[in-house]
């Protein structure tokens, strides 16, 4: 009897601290300055970007590790950045590794993960910083060990990384944004909703949007982003309370796949197919089927591919000892009904 | 001496063992709470809002109702969040991938549910694993295994429209069928608890389960029993958010199970077992989506939205503890 006790107070105490931590995990990052750092970097390195060409083979990185440490593994976007890393090291004849934490919030088991790269002794290592700052001192390891790092996706907000491969959120946004002023007729209400207020993609696509409508279109309101943790359901009840607290509502940005799907939930919940603007963000077969029907106006998509496949060349150059520019951008798309099919809108989708 | 204490604290459990008080404090803060929003939060007072709050509250409800049983037995599941999604993805396969009928898939969700929480069952009954460490490592087993068998692929159930057609649908007052579905689950949950030997013994269980084992009863089969009916009620929930999303998500679950044991604990359901009640906890789960959406209606940024949250986990808790404390 007492060991049942003592377990379920143990239990209870642990729930709680769970409870707890699940309420502060995704409070691990603090950047607006980096954030800025960031945007900053991304506008002033957008020269450099097409100049990048990627290399036709593997010189002496032939035969060679590149581990690579995403954000995430589950998601469909990770799937496709996983595809383009391992279909490029296969061509290329490279060994990749590729891993990611199960969640965004997930920073030590991220950290872990790199650790462990490192401690394998890869020749290059590609990373996705959930938490840059918290990545320091592994950074600093990496480099003293003549480990190069490619930063890829969010980036590392470092001075370490060789080069970094990702896509321009911030303008991305700011498109997404005079997409909904036009579709709206520059007048009304916005809601934003948006997967998180830590991580480096989920403060650029907010503020890049947010940027955008302050800077050239007056007569909208956006309402204060809301946060869904880039969970379906949890979106879509987000999405309703905003439309409960304001039914002017005329439009919807959801800032990645989650998240819009929340607000398409949210809308055919309600009967408000085709009556609010949505927009969204990268792709994923609900939103492909929601623009091709007209429920979502349409959406940006990055290309994840491509992120994967740029993070290894950018390894293997490295690994040659090339020079590389300080950022490759992979480029987006706008995509709605009318250019779904084109073959290269259709090479960047994931379903 | 012991035995003493233990004898008339197991009859004050039997006199108070609907828990009516914290219920009633619970219900109390629930109609507060909606009181409070509607008066003071613009739009918040609407028939469409309080629908939207029932909505959120479906999966929520079933997931709670689950783990009451076995926090009543003094056990704990924190496997239903990905048990969930396990089941929501095994119901993908049947109905979807093996394009076998939807009835078919339900069943499988149901079974599925029933297997997880056996496994759980076997695992605290048989090899002696605490709860908390055996559904921890269901937790990862489940959300893993949803994601080997989906190749972590979303699973959409577009070619079975009648899944969503039904479940969504609100033929009655307007409400959606997944909050009939997760009242109907309720009650059934309150006959079982209440009017069934099977509710007598997770009481028993959960107030002394030396005295139990020793009146006879097979202790460790009953437990699994009670962790299977958890585990219809993870299969349950499985469908209903399926139905939400028109398809499992793989990658989903992870937090769910915090939601559904702070609705059960809200409700009034003890941590250290011997008391609580469904009705409670569907309380509680209706607290928990009611100060969401009320937060979210006004405007509250979302960092205090979690802050407020947790606070009204441990004041409830803290509550308890109280009553608890002045019965003793």
């Amino acid at each position: 009897m007492k060991l049942t006790r003592i377990t379920s107070l143990a239990a209870g105490t642990m729930t709680l601290a769970l409870v707890v931590s699940a309420c502060s995990g995704s409070a691990t990052t603090a950047p607006a300055a980096s954030a800025a750092a960031a945007s900053a970097q991304a506008s002033s390195a957008g020269g450099a970007a097409s100049a990048y060409v990627p290399p036709t083979d593997a010189g002496a990185a032939k035969g060679k590790t590149i581990a690579i440490i995403s954000k995430g593994e589950q998601h469909q976007f990770w799937q496709a950045v996983k595809k383009g890393a391992l279909d490029e090291a296969a061509k290329l004849g490279v060994t990749a590794t590729y891993q990611g934490p199960a969640t965004e919030s997930e920073v030590d088991k991220q950290l872990t993960m790199l650790q462990t790269a490192l401690s394998n002794n890869p020749a290059a290592v590609c990373f996705a910083a959930l938490d840059s700052k918290a990545a320091g001192a592994l950074l600093a390891q990496a480099q003293a060990s003549k480990i190069p790092v490619v930063g890829f996706d969010s980036g590392v907000d470092s001075t370490i990384p060789v080069t970094t491969v990702a896509t321009d959120n911030t303008a991305a946004a700011a498109v997404a944004a005079d997409h909904m002023a036009s579709l709206i007729g520059n007048a009304g209400t916005v809601g934003v909703i948006v997967h998180d207020q830590t991580s480096q993609t989920g403060i650029t696509r907010r503020d890049g949007f947010l940027a955008q409508m302050a800077a050239k279109y007056p007569n909208i309101k956006v309402l204060p982003p809301q946060y869904g943790a880039g969970d379906a359901v949890k979106s879509a009840d987000i999405a309703k309370a905003m439309m409960t607290a304001n039914p002017d509502l005329k439009g919807f940005f959801g800032a990645n796949e989650g998240s819009i799907k929340g607000v398409l939930n949210a809308l055919k919940e309600t009967g408000n197919e085709g009556k609010i603007v949505a927009i969204g963000y990268d792709s994923g077969q609900q939103q492909i089927d929601a623009i091709t029907s007209g429920v979502e106006a349409g959406a940006i998509t990055q290309n994840p591919i491509g992120i994967g496949s740029k993070c290894v060349d950018a390894a293997v150059d490295a690994i040659n000892g090339k020079a590389l520019p300080q950022k490759i951008d992979t480029g987006f798309s706008w995509f709605d009904k009318t250019n779904i099919n084109n073959p290269e809108i259709q090479a960047v989708l994931y379903k | 001496m012991q035995t003493t204490t233990l004898l008339a604290r197991s009859r004050v459990q039997s006199i108070l063992r609907g828990d009516s008080i914290q219920r009633l404090l619970a219900l109390g803060a629930l109609l507060l709470l909606l009181a409070f929003f509607s008066a003071v939060v613009p739009h918040f007072a609407s028939t469409n809002n309080y629908i939207d709050i029932l909505t959120a509250t479906a999966v929520n409800g079933v997931l709670a109702t689950g783990v009451t049983f076995v926090i009543i037995t003094g056990g704990i599941d924190l496997s239903v969040g990905t048990g969930m999604t396990f089941t929501s993805v095994v119901m993908g396969i049947v109905a979807v991938n093996l394009g076998l009928p939807l009835p078919l898939g339900l069943l499988a969700a149901l079974a599925a549910g029933a297997l997880v929480g056996s496994i759980n069952g076997a695992l605290i009954a048989k090899a002696k694993l605490p709860p908390f460490i055996a559904t921890l490592g269901m937790l990862y087993v489940t959300l893993g295994m949803a994601q080997v068998i989906s190749d972590v692929h979303p699973i959409y159930f577009d070619q079975q429209p009648a899944f969503q057609g039904f479940f969504m649908s609100k033929p009655i007052v307007g409400i959606p069928n997944i909050v009939w579905v997760m009242l109907g689950g309720a009650a059934i949950a309150w006959i079982l608890l209440n009017k069934t030997i099977l509710g007598r013994y997770t009481f028993a269980l959960g107030s002394n389960e030396e005295a139990t084992r020793l009146s006879g009863v097979n202790v460790d089969r009953w437990k699994i029993i009670i962790y299977a009916v958890d585990g219809l009620f993870i299969g349950l929930a499985g469908i209903v958010i399926a139905s939400r999303m028109n398809s499992a998500q793989p990658g989903l679950g992870m937090g769910y199970e915090l939601d559904a044991i702070a609705a059960a604990v809200i409700g009034g359901t003890s941590l250290s077992g011997g008391e609580g009640s469904v009705v409670g906890t569907i309380i509680g789960a209706f607290l928990i989506s009611t100060l969401r959406i009320g937060l979210s209606v006004a405007g509250i940024p979302d960092q205090w939205k979690s802050v407020i949250t947790g606070l009204v986990v441990i004041g409830a808790v803290w509550l308890d503890i109280l009553r608890r404390r002045s019965r003793a």
